[in-house]
């Protein structure tokens, strides 16, 4: 784990003295994610660089998993540390292959053993080692370079990782891609890493906490979700968004706010039991219907039901849209405007009905966080 | 037609004088570089010794040739060598100086600062960054810069046959002096000629010494 303690970092500049970081203390546990989050010279650069030195503190400690770094001679710290920067800075002279085994070889690996690391690293990451081992960065697209830049970091199996905005220069849609990728290999790896970002969305998806920043001073370091919930101030308000709601949805997954005692109808069934049914669990709008399987297939409605007599299988109306287990909220609202519902059905990897989620069902899980605090 | 008949008959004459200017600013180059690539890359340590350093040198490049052998005469019979080869080596390395100099500081600046960043990042000294990363990448500029070098001084060692230094410069002066224009241009167009072979055979040279991920 990495722990600062009172970081400071003062630049003597034409214009005066800048405090580029105010004694800044913070820890990141073990195998998480802290995203430091913040507006163009807020101090997270400034003190992301300071853990392995390519800033030089003015005042104060780094202590990654207890041991003191300032004791420690900056070139060993460093190769300790995997670097990733916004640039990528692959170097162009050298394949692929000797770019990712560059940190192995300068501690002293032999070449089986970096050979090797190269090939299971490409492999962790989709790509094909006999094709891109011995290509150079110049073949390869942006994205593809930044993966190398990633696994380049990780080759000597570093147990911290320093990021400085590493996705900003690929195009938005890969972005998401790769950010995909590297959250699934973090899962795989537990490194404990800590990421410069400016863009609020970012921090949100990849953090396990967010620390914001403001004119070199740390303003707020919480979980995403109470970042969200509750801002400090408000700077913070105005940073993580008006919409900031929304954006504590895409936290939380279908699962966390199901209602799994889901009243269903059969197709053999008549519109009059349909009615009881809803009557009996209070559905004041419809009633789900489903195959022997519990698969559902469509609706009844409410006054479908009293107008009508029958059988359901007659008078069902189609499902608008079914949500899937591990659906984030943010999804499953914007279905829900889309298909002007206010309820879905949720169905597993089979089509099986697991439950309903509904719009209520989701607001009031937001608000249990904020009573929560009261 | 009389020049051909003057190089059928005089072969070996040319092919010996060829010889000499070749070696002359083969060593004189070659020392120029042994000096000058250190230098550029030292120099880049340091903005204000660089600038001196770059004047100095593009100082030194004004002086024309006849006038700094004519220099060299009293300073170095001092040690015995006034006139011959080693006049001609010392101006002909002082002259390679700039480009030298130049193109390497130029090409180890422009390494992009991402690269640079990377490399302290990782965990490079600055000694493996140097030889990592800065000169491989700088290799082809600093080749450029030697090529530029050779090419000019073939050029200007055609004069220091005025000097005693031996070379193609001979078959020149003496056609000047014997007013025999066969000699004359027989040694001009093998001056020439020795400079357009250089100046290729240095640019496959260059390309084979360019790191292969650089090749466009």
């Amino acid at each position: 784990m990495i722990n600062i303690e009172n970081l400071t970092k003062i630049f003597d500049t034409k214009q005066g003295v800048v405090t580029a970081a105010d004694h800044i203390t913070m820890q990141v546990p073990e195998g998480e994610i802290c995203v430091l989050l913040g507006p163009s010279g807020c101090g997270k650069t400034t003190t992301l660089k300071m853990v392995n030195r390519i800033v030089t503190p003015t005042s104060g400690r780094v202590l990654i998993n207890g041991e003191d770094t300032t004791q420690q001679d900056t070139v060993t710290l460093r190769r300790n540390i995997g670097y990733v920067i916004q640039q990528i800075g692959l170097f162009p002279n050298m394949t692929i292959a000797e770019n990712i085994s560059i940190v192995p070889k300068l501690i002293g690996w032999n070449k089986k053993r970096y050979t090797k690391r190269a090939s299971e690293l490409l492999e962790m990451v989709g790509m094909d080692p006999g094709t891109f081992l011995k290509r150079y960065p110049n073949e390869l697209s942006g994205g593809q370079q930044q993966r190398i830049g990633v696994i380049r970091a990780l080759a000597a199996d570093p147990p911290v990782m320093l990021m400085d905005e590493p996705f900003g220069a690929i195009d938005p849609i890969n972005r998401e891609v790769i950010q995909d990728e590297f959250l699934k290999l973090q899962r795989l790896l537990k490194k404990t890493i800590m990421f410069v970002s400016h863009d609020i969305d970012e921090a949100v998806k990849m953090a396990s906490r967010i620390a914001i920043f403001r004119e070199g001073k740390l303003v707020q370091y919480d979980t995403p979700d109470d970042l969200l919930s509750h801002p400090k101030n408000d700077f913070v308000k105005g940073f993580v968004g008006s919409d900031r709601a929304l954006k504590r949805l895409q936290l939380v997954t279908v699962e966390e706010v199901l209602d799994t005692e889901t009243a269903v109808v059969k197709m053999n069934d008549s519109l009059s039991q349909a009615l009881a049914k809803m009557d009996d669990a209070g559905y004041e709008r419809a009633i789900i219907l489903v195959d022997d399987a519990r698969r559902p297939i469509g609706y009844i409605s409410r006054s479908v039901a009293q107008a009508n007599q029958g059988d359901c299988s007659k008078h069902y109306a189609n499902l608008r849209s079914v949500v899937r287990l591990e659906d984030n909220l943010r999804t499953v609202a914007s279905k829900m405007f889309t298909h002007d519902a206010t309820w879905l059905p949720c169905v597993n990897s089979e089509g099986i009905l697991e439950g309903c989620v509904t719009q209520r069902g989701i607001t009031r899980h937001l608000g249990a966080t904020y009573k929560a605090v009261q | 037609m009389e020049i051909i008949t003057y190089v059928m008959s005089n072969l070996s004459l040319l092919a010996q004088l060829t010889l000499e200017h070749i070696a002359l600013v083969v060593v004189a180059v070659g020392l120029a570089c042994l000096m000058g690539v250190p230098l550029g890359i030292a120099i880049t340590q340091n903005e204000r010794i660089a600038r001196v350093v770059l004047y100095t040198a593009s100082i030194i490049i004004t002086i024309p040739s006849i006038a700094l052998f004519g220099i060299m005469i009293p300073v170095l019979s001092v040690i015995g060598h006034g006139i011959g080869y080693v006049p001609a080596v010392i101006a002909v390395l002082l002259y390679s100086q700039l480009p030298i100099i130049r193109n390497t500081y130029t090409a180890i600046n422009n390494v992009s600062p991402g690269l640079r960043e990377a490399a302290r990042g990782i965990g490079m000294t600055s000694m493996q960054r140097l030889r990592l990363v800065e000169i491989p990448l700088s290799v082809p500029i600093i080749m450029a810069g030697v090529r530029t070098a050779v090419v000019m001084n073939i050029g200007v060692m055609a004069i220091a046959a005025y000097i005693g230094a031996g070379g193609l410069g001979v078959l020149i002066s003496r056609g000047i002096s014997q007013s025999d224009p066969r000699q004359l241009i027989v040694g001009a167009i093998a001056v020439s000629l020795l400079a357009i072979v250089a100046d290729t055979l240095l640019l496959a040279l260059q390309k084979r010494l360019t790191p292969k991920g650089m090749q466009s």
